[in-house]
């Protein structure tokens, strides 16, 4: 079983403006020696809510920041690699709103030929677009269309379209489907199951929504105040959680009434 | 008695229709929630019977509100009414607070407006009115400005705000959608007891199913502008008449069955 | 762009007007804006010459037709050299790292804080006053605050989600300047020129008023003014031509530059629900 990626002791502290002259500088632990590992084939779940930090976790396991203290490390090789393109190649990202991650001056064709060209990918870029786009369920025809022009879920598959280009590995997807309406969500959850089944994509999910954790992850780690405080098999931590605040979240679920 | 009796609501913005021919009654102390996605025209509807449309807006139709017309009144004539018999939670507690003004006085604001209490016996009731609420050290929090409460807090603020002079009609626009789902579950058991402490009616509006059942008793489903569907929450989940329905109802199953099944200890 | 925006209408049509003086320069004047006929001195307005003449009996027509030529000019070029090193240093500065950036905003506010005339004054002392001298002056003194506006808006760009997912793609900062910043600044920039634009047209009227800007005989509008208004008691209908050329320009931009923003901005927020 491959290790592809791994964080050891991943701390990440922000210093704050100070409030006056006089007064030190307080500072932000948004994560706190965090260790994790992921192997090829895993579907990883990271819940938590705001302030959890998850999304510094994901900054940092794709390399788009640096750590304060410890490291992140893809295939034993500790970033940052000399070459990040190997890495980007194959550690890709989603991001939760489809409104803000795609630029809306840039046509779906641009959008997607990014990596495509910054990666120097290796294969005809114009079919791969095709390929792509037919993969995450658009027709040929949208490459013209403009992010505006489409609606929530469309752009949600571009996006999915844009980190697929390059064939990565390990898809890492922060909060997918939260900005998107409910009949959409269903649409791109079961669009990401299949494509990492069919892609034998790794993939880490984060997500403050249990019902989706529950859908698509095998293993889930729980995150509260930059620690994580519960890990394991996801089946084992909802049926039996350990930590109180895993039981809180599970608790608050919002449950549909009991009927006959 | 009936509360609030509205008849075929239609608002455009110029050409485009975002509410058509939408109708339903409420009476005193019920609770009607109105599901819908973007776009439905659930917020519009919502800002409709307080009277806070844009003025972009061109509205027909009636809205009566205890024997009263509410569309195309001027604000002056609504003013008596808002933050007075009707009141109205907001998504987005950041914005709907004014980050200049501490929170005791803007607790304070309608009851001197409506209730023509002076300054100090207003902030009394306004710290009364934290405790409800279930904000911890209410006499301190009073004095605090927006920015230095949690998103919770500023909610519950917003609650108490709405609720400083005992409405009949309370109407909440996704008041937790922009929370934590741990402190969505507490903020909604308070709307819950308020609610039923003061007898008001609920107008809960939401994109949240399982939210919207657990809170009211009726459902009142839009889609583009429509009202597609309106049925208790028993008849909606038992046999759900319109296509739309049936299809927010299975994808609310879905979801609600992937997390019983996991956390049941059933195959992930 | 939504042309029923009145305020762009209006704006476009006195830009427009002024252009037009412009291009009728190059062909036609109905008199040769230098000939000095000294017998028709200060005679009001005729039908041989619709403006009347200045003190030297030259036609004040022509002179407002040629004198368009240095307003437009001075303006054009002064915008050019402020846009393209206050979108540069904003670009820069906002990319920058703290150490850099903190020191470069102190800059740029003391630049802000200097009267553009103040600072066309001290140059042209010192230079002699000269159409380059004007330009250059009001080009870098504008130079700052379209610095300060690029840097906050290239900031808030920078925050957005498609930036971070082209930096995820492999984007390096070169690429992502072009592509994703730039594009994103169109808007701004076009308002920002056009505002510039009637700044720098009133600067450099002021400054051919008081003698620094475009040396005589080169016919310009502020000169004149300067020139005829010892004749008001006269006729006050002398010094209103070039008045009333630069307040059309200068008005013109500055609607232009309303309009655009009116126009420009609603298109880039959605509508809610």
């Amino acid at each position: 079983m491959t290790e592809l990626l791994r964080a050891d002791a991943l701390s990440r502290t922000f210093k704050l403006p100070r409030a006056s002259l006089r007064s030190e500088r307080s500072v932000r632990r948004a994560l706190i020696d965090m260790n994790l590992s992921v192997n090829e084939g895993d579907r990883l779940g990271i819940v938590g809510e705001s302030g959890s930090g998850k999304t510094t976790l994901a900054r940092l396991l794709l390399g788009l920041d640096v750590p304060t203290s410890g490291a992140v490390s893809f295939l034993g090789d500790t970033l940052p690699l000399s070459d990040m393109r190997q890495f980007r190649r194959q550690i890709q990202v989603v991001f939760q709103d489809p409104r803000s991650s795609l630029n809306p001056r840039m046509s779906v064709e641009d959008i997607i030929l990014e990596p495509l060209e910054c990666l120097a990918v290796e294969e005809p870029h114009a079919a791969r677009i095709d390929e792509v786009l037919a993969s995450v369920g658009l027709s040929g025809d949208m490459r013209t269309r403009y992010p505006h022009e489409l609606s929530g879920g469309q752009r949600q598959r571009v996006a999915i379209a844009r980190a697929l280009a390059p064939r990565p590995r390990l898809l890492i997807a922060d909060e997918p489907v939260s900005a998107l309406d409910v009949l959409v969500r269903d649409e791109i959850l079961a669009l990401l199951a299949d494509l990492t089944a069919n892609l034998g994509l790794t993939l880490i999910l984060i997500s403050h929504d249990l019902s989706v954790i529950a859908r698509l992850c095998d293993d889930v780690v729980v995150m509260q105040h930059g620690v994580a405080v519960e890990r394991g098999k996801t089946v084992d931590v909802f049926r039996a959680p350990s930590h109180p605040f895993t039981k809180t979240l599970i608790a608050s679920v919002p449950r549909l009434p009991e009927l006959s | 008695m009936t509360l609030l009796q509205v008849r075929n609501l239609t608002i455009r913005f110029g050409q485009k229709l975002v509410v058509d021919d939408v109708s339903f009654d409420l009476d005193a102390g019920q609770r009607l929630g109105i599901i819908g996605e973007s776009g439905s025209g659930k917020t519009l509807t919502s800002l409709a019977i307080i009277g806070l449309l844009p003025d972009a807006a061109a509205v027909a139709g009636s809205v009566v509100f205890d024997g009263v017309e509410i569309l195309n009144k001027s604000d002056g004539e609504l003013s008596s009414l808002r933050g007075n018999r009707i009141g109205m939670v907001f998504q987005e507690p950041l914005t709907a607070l004014n980050p200049l003004m501490r929170v005791g006085k803007q607790i304070a604001q309608p009851l001197r407006i409506h209730r023509g209490m002076r300054m100090k016996a207003a902030l009394a009731r306004a710290i009364e009115l934290c405790a409800r609420v279930g904000l911890p050290d209410p006499e301190r929090l009073v004095r605090s400005y927006p920015h230095q409460l949690s998103g919770g807090q500023r909610q519950r603020i917003g609650l108490a705000i709405s609720l400083a002079c005992n409405p009949s009609l309370l109407i909440a626009d996704e008041p937790t959608t922009a929370l934590d789902v741990t402190v969505q579950q507490e903020v909604l058991k308070l709307i819950n007891e308020l609610v039923r402490e003061e007898g008001s009616a609920l107008m809960f509006v939401s994109h949240d199913l399982p939210v919207v059942s657990s809170m009211t008793e009726r459902v009142a489903v839009m889609r583009s502008g429509t009202m597609v569907e309106l049925a208790t929450v028993g008849e909606l989940f038992s046999g759900a008449r319109h296509e739309y329905s049936q299809k927010l109802v299975q994808a609310a199953r879905r979801s609600d069955d992937d997390f019983v099944r996991v956390s049941r200890g059933g195959r992930a | 762009m939504m042309r029923g925006n009145r305020t762009l209408t209006i704006g476009v049509s006195l830009v427009s007007f002024s252009v037009m003086l412009f291009l009728l320069s190059v062909i036609w004047t109905p008199y040769d804006p230098l000939e000095i006929n000294p017998e028709l001195s200060l005679t009001g307005p005729t039908s041989s010459h619709w403006m009347g003449t200045d003190e030297y009996g030259r036609d004040i027509l022509s002179n407002i037709i040629v004198g368009s030529r240095t307003t437009l000019i001075t303006g054009v070029l002064a915008v050019v050299i402020c846009m393209i090193v206050g979108v540069s240093i904003g670009i820069a500065t906002a990319m920058s790292p703290k150490w850099v950036e903190s020191p470069a905003i102190f800059g740029i506010d003391i630049v802000l804080a200097l009267p553009t005339v103040l600072f066309a004054i001290v140059l042209a002392a010192v230079y002699g006053p000269s159409t380059f001298t004007a330009v250059f002056a009001i080009g870098i003194a504008l130079s700052a605050s379209v610095a300060q506006v690029t840097r906050r808006e290239v900031n808030v760009i920078l925050l957005a989600d498609y930036v971070v997912a082209a930096r995820a793609s492999g984007s390096r900062i070169p690429r992502i300047v072009r592509k994703h910043v730039l594009p994103n600044l169109r808007a701004s920039l076009f308002v920002q020129a056009s505002s510039a634009s009637a700044i720098a047209i009133l600067a450099e009227s002021t400054l051919s008023y008081l003698g620094l800007g475009t040396p005589p005989p080169d016919p310009s509008w502020g000169r004149m003014m300067a020139s005829l208004q010892q004749y008001l008691i006269a006729d006050p209908i002398f010094p209103l031509w070039p008045g009333l050329a630069i307040v059309i320009t200068v008005l013109g931009f500055n609607l232009l530059g309303d309009g655009l923003r009116e126009a420009l901005d609603p298109t880039l927020r959605r509508d809610v629900e």
